[in-house]
């Protein structure tokens, strides 16, 4: 248990839900304003990696083990190579969107380009995620107690 | 020559001349320090400029942001669509890509600095030579080769 | 409210025409595949099978752009310029063919080095990033659009660092071999990006056979220049033309056998296609600038190159330095070619591309599989291996002999034609000769440092406590199919002869036009 850092702790535990929120709300909102994939998906990386800061690496290797971060990575590239080859199995090019709505093109590129970004933002959140892992997951040069 | 001194010349492009001399900053630093995360640093200099660059060239004069004037259910007024001017999007896309490409570089980067600091116990690249050095020399008494006909 | 009237007619597309797309879409998904099934055993499989299957691809494009013409596919259904598309014709389905076969023939070979030479948890990493090299590189060479060749440059860039710096599980050095390979090489792809804006500037376009037309309208102004400059810069620092080579001999002689055997023989073909492309499908070789480019710049620097990188490679006393000193001597040949700016000239450079891969493949592949029996490289760790290891310094002895460019072997032809075709311009100006001169007198040199391995593989006395015995099958099976390609090709020259000089005819064309666009395949 830690317990020095208490304003920390507490703003940290408040934060944590708004952030994962905003960035849900970013990653949705994309084709009103800026937003999209990659910025969510650092947004929601953020919100692991303040708790991991705060509390420790291990409270947050509890709630987001290394080993899935690792699997989420990888599935967000196939989901959006993914919607790619569905694209493709319906007959059109790779990526046209189209192919979703043959009869309402618009929606079918709205349906698509949120497909994509969604894989995109899986993907980002995973790999810095797992960038802090490895890089706060080193044995440290001072133990935490000389610090 | 004569262009650098005419005032509405310089004014007009002096963005350029400003992307110019962070660019060099950039590279200077990747040259000069020997500290390896300074010339991550460098690097990362560099590549901002670059990313300005780019933006600047999507400003259209009068451009406003290109974004349609769509309410909520997706309906487009078509009359408001004339006579808008819209800056190009182009260029910002890319630079979204290259930012990322950036971050890439910069994790790895400084992925290979804590290897190096683990393995070397040291960051500075001319301490990290001279170590080097030795080792090549060792290697090469180690394995000096018996028929040196040419050397 | 479905209105049928709104929405254009639509074919279906078969699985043949996404073959453009297939072969850079098959390793691209490999690669996460592989990780999220996390699997030791499932990694290496994976990896040959789609491997194999992006060459089957190669050839089956090959199969299709041999007589000329081009196949365009359209990313999205959104048609050029607005769009990405992937155009292949006979150059690209060339070096897609190269480099496909140089990574699926690496992989049996890589199967045993790599278990020796990197700790196990970090195998199925390491295919992952291996097929992410692959896709960078496919990718590289089969698009059509400038930025895209970015995008796949720095993901074969990224994936290459990384698999460098595996070699550090020998030797720490590799840590700062893929350093320095990092920085130097994201300031020359940051370069080409600079050059790429200053292109786009001028023209405002990013498709390549567009750009083509448009700098072909405007003629020769500052910024088209400049864009050149920059664009030649940062990519002669991916190809490791003279100046800009200095990574290359730190991270071929660092990193894993296994990695420098795919290293060698594709990445800087592929970024010097990316260089001829530029140079002669966007840049048409008639504007002045591009022609006094090539003659004042490229041909010292080739001829530089060729000479000191191969007397450096003379004295050295390991046989993997002494190949990556040997690699930027062939760049040389290779970009000699291209500043001789004739046909010949340009299908000797794009033979040579092709010979120079086979062989550097395979003198690396030997040097694994001594590495692998002995634990080093340096000569006096190998010496007198000739006869304990037959088979695989037969095959170094066929891969050398190919390199020096002994008649019956492949790279005979492109070292012969690389002559011919600087004596062809003797006429207009007699530097030629000197340049004729020149790549005999670098070809002498190369003999002394391939001689150099022959002596101590064969005619010294081996370690007297060495244990080598002859490599395992599943180096030897790849090593002999690469120099019976190396023997193959020398021997009946005509598929690569055709195939080369029809690609060069190719590039020697010019601008792609955009004038043909009944045959993309795109909605219309």
């Amino acid at each position: 248990m830690i317990f020095h850092h208490l304003i920390l702790r507490v703003v940290t535990k408040l934060l944590v839900g708004t952030i994962i929120l905003f960035a849900l709300y970013v990653q949705f909102h994309g084709d009103f304003s800026p937003g999209g994939g990659f910025q969510a998906g650092v947004i929601m990386a953020v919100a692991f990696i303040l708790y991991g800061i705060v509390f420790s690496l291990e409270s947050v290797k509890k709630v987001f083990p290394e080993w899935l971060v690792h699997k989420i990575l990888a599935l967000g590239v196939l989901i959006y190579a993914g919607t790619g080859i569905a694209t493709m199995l319906l007959g059109y090019d790779f990526l046209d969107y189209d192919a979703f709505a043959p009869l309402h093109p618009t929606h079918g590129q709205h349906w698509g380009l949120l497909a994509i970004e969604f894989g995109v933002g899986v993907t980002v959140t995973g790999v810095m995620v797992a960038i802090y892992y490895a890089f706060a997951g080193r044995p440290p040069s001072l133990p935490d107690e000389d610090w | 020559m004569g262009q650098l001194f005419n005032l509405q010349f310089l004014t007009g492009h002096i963005h350029y001349l400003l992307f110019i001399i962070l660019m060099m900053t950039g590279l200077f630093i990747v040259v000069d320090k020997t500290n390896l995360v300074k010339k991550i640093i460098g690097l990362n200099i560099f590549q901002a400029s670059v990313f300005m660059f780019y933006v600047s060239i999507g400003k259209v004069t009068g451009g406003t942001a290109p974004i349609f004037p769509m309410d909520d259910k997706y309906h487009v007024d078509k009359e408001a669509l004339q006579g808008i001017v819209y800056s190009n999007p182009l260029p910002h896309v890319l630079i979204l890509t290259a930012i990322v490409v950036g971050i890439a570089t910069t994790s790895l980067g400084l992925a290979l600095i804590i290897r190096i600091r683990e393995s070397f116990n040291t960051i500075d690249e001319e301490d990290i030579l001279n170590i080097e050095q030795e080792m090549t020399r060792d290697d090469n008494n180690k394995h000096r080769d018996v028929a040196e006909g040419l050397t | 409210m479905a209105n049928t009237a709104l929405v254009a007619e639509h074919t279906a597309r078969t699985l043949y025409d996404h073959l453009p797309l297939l072969q850079v879409l098959v390793p691209f998904c490999a690669a996460p595949l592989i990780v999220l099934l996390g699997s030791r055993r499932l990694a290496w499989p994976l990896a040959f099978v789609s491997s194999a299957v992006a060459l089957i691809i190669s050839v089956m494009l090959m199969m299709s752009v041999r007589e000329g013409g081009y196949i365009s596919y359209t990313m999205g259904g959104w048609s050029p310029p607005l769009g990405i598309e992937y155009r292949i014709d006979t150059v690209n389905a060339y070096v897609l063919m190269l480099i496909s076969a140089i990574g699926t023939v690496v992989l049996p070979f890589a199967y045993v080095s790599v278990k020796d030479e990197i700790p196990s948890k970090n195998h199925s990493l390491f295919y992952a990033c291996w097929m992410l090299c692959l896709t960078g590189l496919l990718g590289m060479v089969a698009t059509g659009d400038a930025f895209n060749v970015f995008v796949f440059l720095e993901i074969s860039s990224l994936s290459t660092y990384v698999l460098v710096a595996q070699g550090a599980a020998r030797d720490r050095r590799a840590l700062t071999a893929a350093y320095d390979y990092l920085i130097m090489g994201t300031i020359g792809a940051t370069f080409f990006v600079i050059g790429l804006g200053m292109l786009y500037m001028a023209t405002g376009t990013l498709n390549m056979a567009d750009l083509a037309d448009r700098i072909a309208d405007q003629g020769a102004n500052r910024t088209v220049r400049s864009g050149f400059a920059f664009i030649v810069v940062g990519l002669g620092l991916k190809v490791a033309m003279f100046p800009l080579h200095l990574w290359l001999p730190k991270a071929y002689t660092f990193a894993p056998s296994a990695v420098t055997v795919f290293l060698s023989a594709t990445a800087t073909k592929a970024a010097l296609y990316v260089l001829m492309r530029f140079i002669f499908s966007v840049y048409h070789p008639d504007f002045s600038f591009t022609t006094n480019a090539l003659e004042i710049i490229f041909l010292p620097l080739a001829i530089i190159a060729m000479f000191s990188a191969s007397f450096i490679a003379a004295f050295q006393i390991n046989f993997k330095r002494m190949l990556a000193y040997s690699s930027i001597a062939q760049v040389g040949y290779m970009l000699l070619g291209i500043a001789i700016l004739t046909e010949t000239g340009l299908t000797a450079a794009l033979l040579h591309m092709f010979n120079h891969g086979l062989a550097k493949a395979l003198l690396f592949m030997g040097v694994g599989a001594l590495v692998l029996r002995t634990g080093g490289a340096f000569y006096t760790q190998i010496s007198g291996l000739g006869r304990k290891m037959p088979l695989t310094c037969g095959a170094i002895v066929v891969g050398g002999l190919s390199l020096i460019g002994v008649p019956g072997t492949a790279g005979f032809l492109s070292k012969w034609l690389l002559v011919q075709a600087a004596l062809e311009r003797v006429s207009e100006n007699s530097l030629f000769l000197l340049v004729s001169i020149a790549i005999v007198l670098s070809s002498l040199l190369a003999v002394v440092y391939v001689w150099r391995v022959f002596e101590v593989l064969y005619l010294r006395e081996p370690n007297p406590d060495s244990t080598a015995t002859e490599a395992p099958l599943m180096m030897l099976i790849p090593m002999w199919i690469l120099a019976g390609s190396c023997l193959w090709f020398g021997l009946s020259t005509d598929f690569l002869y055709d195939i080369a000089n029809q690609a060069a005819l190719g590039l020697l064309d010019g601008s792609m036009g955009m004038l043909d666009s009944n045959k993309t395949l795109g909605v219309e």
